[in-house]
């Protein structure tokens, strides 16, 4: 029997990341298969490329056995594939029906629309109103409308991706039933997820991606999640630089005049901007003069965990004893550090601009920003020219130094070498260490957990919501990043 | 030196090339063009009496209003309201000096012009709090209050500030005493116009040195850095733009009716509100240039009514070219962004501010800004161009 869905030595470079190294992937027809990986290990780059979302640099699609290049989403539509990707593709202002209808080809019949809507609805137990607005839709049933849109055009292999990660446990155990259900029922399903205990009661097949390559494609009944954890955390690449092998301690343990607590987070809970509660009842201490690594996969809390401690987000409830100032470097540098069409000078002018009063420094800041240039080795031609002219690297370590200027009790960053190259990342990860050894509390999260390994004395796991200190090498800490018990 | 001769040689080169595209305009409907130019020369600069009677007290409600604009951009607020918030300026002003006594002199004249500040101030206000409470996009809204605000001042000179004898759609004279000083006698040249230029200046030096001037910057050019690396409060400070341009729109309508009209009319204003959008725009949103390109729409709008008076031109052809002028200029800038060019666009940095490299990679986001704002409403100008051509005869 061909393989429903067969990728063979897939190879996708960006610019100098290289996104996927040769993974394969063979699904075959009327099976669940689950695919695995740590962030970053190229899952959704490889389910972008089946679903011609992109195109691979080199290797081979088929598809029913034949040989196959799938130029755009509509390529794929039209074998029957279809893709749900983790935020929706839906038009809020309307309805159910409607937005079904926008994804079909041919003269608008909504009379006909609403009742395919039902008939699949029905014949599928995914429950929906069909007249009902989107707006008003639950993220479940948002979900659910994009499944429908899907089936509507009569997909039989469906590509989710990450599905349960924005569900409630009812609603994802019921998705999952549904999973099973339509693969008994012929259909097939490439399922990319998280958690592996509920990739194991739904899956037939089992493949874990890691670093770009396929390391392993096995049934699911043949695997355990000891097993499949190993594999997508596999050992530390020996020239990763930041990935030494060494094993952080807990602080906590020793507390000495030296490890004063300065953020205390006591039973915490805090919602994102869509409303739905990110952290749950989080009790949280940082020294003075420590590197707190905190270890997450995407989603699970810690975009709150680190908003808060950095003073951007008021939780709901719970007490935050922090320290007023506290310097922070978010991931998305152009949108929430930097004011790109502003000089370095009125970049660095920015912090603390909220409170200053009456005449500007200008001649003070100016000097300023010229010794962090200095210091922080920061190559610009001057300090009045836009920051928009600088590399990536430069404008971040601007930014870290603009940050730590006033010498703050506490600097929060997130993902802080996201895009970097190695020598701008090297620097980095110094000066988050020089920081850290003049005495400031340093929070560090990174998507890649050799990165947060390297650098942290203590590490936290941010699980669903909740936080818990751990100790221990990689695996201990995939593991429970994973929420696998070892 | 080379940005100041930079922002001065802007408004020139667009005189200039409005000029050739009068000259074109002129040429294809067949009107003699040299008469036609030289009576438009002869209405905005050939004498010193039609410069301060004409060219200076015309660029003077398009300076005020110009810089209303201008702060509300630089703050990311797209005003397209400064033409109502002028009106609603002149009606508080006209309110307040008709019913003080000529006695009051000086005082009552600060008291009139406050009152149109404050005026102002609170009809872009509305906009500004529809926009925070529920989402109001402002360039609607204020469009919209524009048609509120002509029609309360027409309501206002048929009612309660209707002239004594209740005859004529506008209010009483405002008494000698209270009126705006004449700067030059034999002239209808207003302390009016300094005070526009001492604005500009101020305005300039606010954005370019003061704390409150940079957040409004800040603000502007994204508002998410604003806040999350600069702490600063951005509804706050948006609020306190739409007050500012809003006030600053208002003292203008002010200005023109105790300095030029000394009586509210519902005609009051040609598009003073609408022509300053250009204004701004050709300035590049700096306060200090807008002194010259207010200048530069000041003689086009003041030749026009000459050279329909001498060489029978309908005025609105110059309306035509202020148009076509805005969009070159836009055109320019959205060429230059996208062959990779980043033109300063001078956000009032610190002094000494040098203009991009020549090799930088992106457009300015100040750019999307001017374009996007022009492509939804193309109309501004046009609409400018209609207006002065048909009332410019009433108010010269």
């Amino acid at each position: 029997m061909a393989p429903r869905l067969a990728l063979d030595a897939i190879r996708r470079q960006y610019g100098p990341v290289i996104a996927l190294d040769g993974a394969s992937l063979t699904v075959l027809p009327g099976e669940v298969h689950a695919l695995l990986g740590e962030n970053g290990a190229g899952k959704s780059t490889l389910m972008k490329i089946a679903f011609g979302l992109e195109q691979p640099d080199a290797g081979v699609i088929a598809i029913d056995g034949a040989k196959t290049i799938l130029g755009s989403p509509r390529d794929a539509m039209q074998r029957g594939l279809g893709m749900v990707q983790q935020h929706f593709a839906l038009v809020d202002a309307m309805t159910v029906a409607e937005n079904v209808a926008l994804g079909r080809c041919g003269p608008l019949n909504m009379r006909q629309t609403t009742t395919l809507v039902r008939t699949i609805s029905a014949a599928t137990g995914l429950t929906i109103d069909a007249g009902a607005y989107v707006r008003d839709l639950t993220i479940g049933a948002q979900q659910r409308v994009e499944i429908i849109k899907a089936l509507a055009r009569e997909t039989r292999t469906l590509i989710l991706d990450e599905p349960t990660a924005v569900l409630a446990p009812q609603e994802a155990s019921e998705l999952l039933a549904w999973i099973r259900r339509f693969a008994d029922g012929g259909g097939t399903v490439v399922l990319i997820a998280h958690k592996l205990r509920e990739v194991l009661s739904v899956a037939d097949r089992v493949t874990v991606l890691r670093r770009g390559r396929t390391i392993l494609t096995a049934k699911a009944a043949e695997v355990t999640e000891l097993l499949l954890a190993e594999a997508m955390l596999g050992t530390a690449s020996p020239t990763s630089d930041h990935a030494a092998a060494r094993t952080p301690t807990i602080l906590d343990a020793a507390p000495s005049s030296l490890t004063d607590a300065v953020v205390t987070l006591t039973n915490v809970s805090a919602r994102d901007e869509s409303g739905a509660e990110r952290l749950r009842d989080v009790c949280l201490t940082v020294h003075a003069g420590a590197i707190v690594g905190i270890a997450a996969v995407e989603g699970a809390g810690q975009r709150e965990l680190l908003r808060i401690i950095a003073g951007r987000l008021t939780p709901f409830s719970g007490t935050v004893n922090a320290p007023t100032g506290v310097g922070f470097v978010p991931e998305d540098r152009h949108r929430d550090a930097v004011v790109l069409d502003a000089t370095l000078v009125e970049n660095v002018a920015l912090r603390g601009a909220g409170a200053r009063r009456g005449v500007m420094p200008w001649n003070r800041i100016r000097r300023e920003t010229e010794a962090l240039l200095v210091v922080r080795d920061v190559r610009a031609s001057s300090a009045s020219v836009p920051i928009r002219t600088l590399s990536g690297g430069n404008q971040q370590k601007l930014v870290i130094g603009r940050e730590l200027a006033s010498s703050p009790a506490v600097l929060v960053v997130e993902n802080p070498t996201r895009g970097l190259d190695i020598r701008a990342t090297a620097e980095v990860h110094a000066a988050l260490r020089a920081a850290r050894d003049a005495g400031t509390a340093v929070i560090v999260y990174s998507s890649d957990l050799d990165e947060v390994m390297g650098l942290a004395d203590r590490l936290v796991v941010v699980t669903a919501g909740r936080v818990r200190a751990v100790t221990g090498d990689r695996d201990v800490v995939g593991r429970a990043m994973l929420t696998v018990d070892s | 030196m080379t940005r100041g001769l930079r922002l001065c040689a802007e408004p020139i080169v667009a005189g200039v090339l409005s000029i050739a595209m009068l000259a074109l305009l002129l040429a294809a409907s067949g009107y003699p063009v040299g008469e036609s130019l030289s009576a438009l020369w002869r209405g905005a600069f050939g004498s010193w009496s039609v410069l301060a009677s004409g060219t200076l007290v015309r660029a003077t409600p398009l300076l005020f209003a110009g810089l209303a604009v201008a702060v509300a951009f630089r703050a990311g607020i797209l005003n397209i309201g400064a033409e109502g918030q002028l009106l609603m300026g002149a009606s508080a002003a006209t309110a307040v000096a008709i019913s003080l006594p000529a006695t009051a002199g000086l005082a009552g004249l600060l008291l009139a012009l406050g009152a149109g500040v404050v005026a102002g101030g609170v009809w872009a206000s509305i906009a500004g709090l529809l926009r925070q409470r529920f989402g109001v996009l402002e360039v609607i809204s204020t469009i919209m209050l524009n048609v509120v605000a002509v029609n309360i001042t027409g309501l206002l000179v048929r009612g309660p500030l209707q002239e004594p004898t209740h005859t004529f759609p506008q209010s009483a004279m405002i008494d000698t005493a209270l009126r705006l000083p004449r700067l030059v006698s034999g002239t209808r040249l207003h302390a009016g116009v300094a005070l526009a230029v001492v604005c500009a200046l101020a305005l300039a030096w606010f954005f370019r040195s003061t704390a409150p001037g940079f957040r409004l910057r800040m603000t502007g050019a994204n508002p998410r850095a604003a806040a999350s690396a600069g702490g600063i409060d951005v509804a706050g400070v948006s609020l306190m733009a739409f007050v500012a341009s809003g006030s600053m729109a208002g003292l203008g309508g002010a200005v023109e009716v105790m300095g030029v009209t000394y009586a509210l009319y519902e005609n009051m204003s040609p598009g003073y509100g609408f022509t300053a959008i250009a204004v701004a725009l050709l300035a590049r949103l700096n306060p200090a240039s807008a002194i010259g390109s207010a200048l530069v729409f000041g003689a086009l709008e003041a030749g026009a009514s000459a050279m329909q008076r001498d060489a029978q031109v309908p005025a609105g052809m110059v309306g035509v070219v202020e148009a076509c002028v805005i969009l070159v200029l836009v055109a320019s800038e959205w060429v230059g962004a996208r062959v990779g060019r980043t033109r300063s666009l001078n956000w009032g940095g610190p002094p000494d501010a040098k203009p991009a490299a020549p090799d930088s990679p992106a457009p300015a986001d100040a750019h999307h800004t001017t374009v996007a704002l022009l492509s939804q409403n193309p109309s501004p100008g046009t609409k400018t161009g209609t207006k002065t051509g048909t009332k410019t005869g009433k108010i010269i």
